[in-house]
């Protein structure tokens, strides 16, 4: 699945630089070196933690997206830095298990 | 690439949100260089947790990569404080970061795992009131 196609489905674009890149799994935390040794290549990445290196960590890291949880805010200047990081940043209203759940049915 | 690229930064101790402006640098370049998507990830990581290590551990130091044929090669160098017990410090959730440190979403105690994690080889040689160096190679 694409990242954009999940703005079907009730997910809301905050940065979407790259939104044909491709999903392939997903990884949930909010520890920043946990999420950089578990989360593999192309997973979407849920969370609530929502600072400068959150955006860090999924460039480097090498995350399809990442998927804030719960609506949580991110503010203006970072959604900026996002998206000339080539980063992209959606965001669901729904809580974080509700959020995987969602993922789960829409993945292959 | 018959002479190696060296890419050198100052890390600054201070600015914590632009912590990581070096990984993201070498990122590009390694990126431009057209290495493989996982080589890339490999040295970004190993490199971020070096860098973040040396801005909340140690108040910034220096980071150089040099990019040979067979390897890539990682520094970094800081006058901090020292690793007393490395052993500790290279288990899976030892961290004395503080609490402030934490909320920023660090101090899992998995940096240095991770470093070892994604490079082939990792030295850290460091003595306590003097610095820190760390040495990592990826070997493409
Ligand atoms: N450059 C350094 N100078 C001094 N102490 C360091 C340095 N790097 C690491 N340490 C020490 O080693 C401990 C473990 O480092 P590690 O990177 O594994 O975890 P952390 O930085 O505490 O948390 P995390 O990396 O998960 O955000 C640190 O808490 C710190 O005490
Ligand atoms: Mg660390």
């Amino acid at each position: 699945m694409l990242v954009k196609e999940l703005l079907a489905h009730g997910f809301e674009a905050l940065s979407l630089p790259d939104g044909e890149r491709e999903i392939v799994g997903v990884y949930i935390g909010d520890l920043l070196s946990w999420v950089m040794g578990r989360a593999q290549m192309d997973n979407a990445w849920i969370t609530i933690m929502t600072n400068v290196n959150t955006i860090a960590v999924a460039s480097l890291a090498d995350t399809s997206c990442v998927i804030l949880a719960e609506g949580v805010e991110m503010e203006d200047d970072l959604v900026e830095t996002a998206r000339t990081k080539e980063v992209n940043i959606l965001r669901s209203s729904l809580p974080i298990y509700e959020t995987a759940v969602q993922l789960s049915k829409l993945l292959p | 690439m018959s002479e190696p690229l060296i890419f050198h930064f100052d890390v600054d101790g201070e600015n914590f949100t632009s912590a990581g402006q070096a990984s993201t640098q070498v990122k590009k370049n390694l990126r431009q260089l057209g290495l493989s998507p996982d080589i890339i990830r490999r040295v970004s990581i190993a490199m971020y947790e070096g860098e973040i290590n040396m801005v909340i551990h140690a108040n910034g130091g220096t980071a150089d990569v040099i990019v040979n044929e067979q390897y890539i090669e990682i520094i970094l160098a800081d006058k901090g404080p020292g690793i007393p017990n490395v052993e500790q410090a290279m288990q899976e959730g030892f961290s004395t970061a503080t609490d402030s440190i934490r909320s920023l979403g660090f101090g899992a105690g998995m940096g240095l795992p991770n470093m070892k994690r994604y490079t082939d080889s990792l030295e850290i040689d460091t003595m306590v009131g003097v610095g820190t160096t760390i040495t990592m190679y990826v070997y493409l």
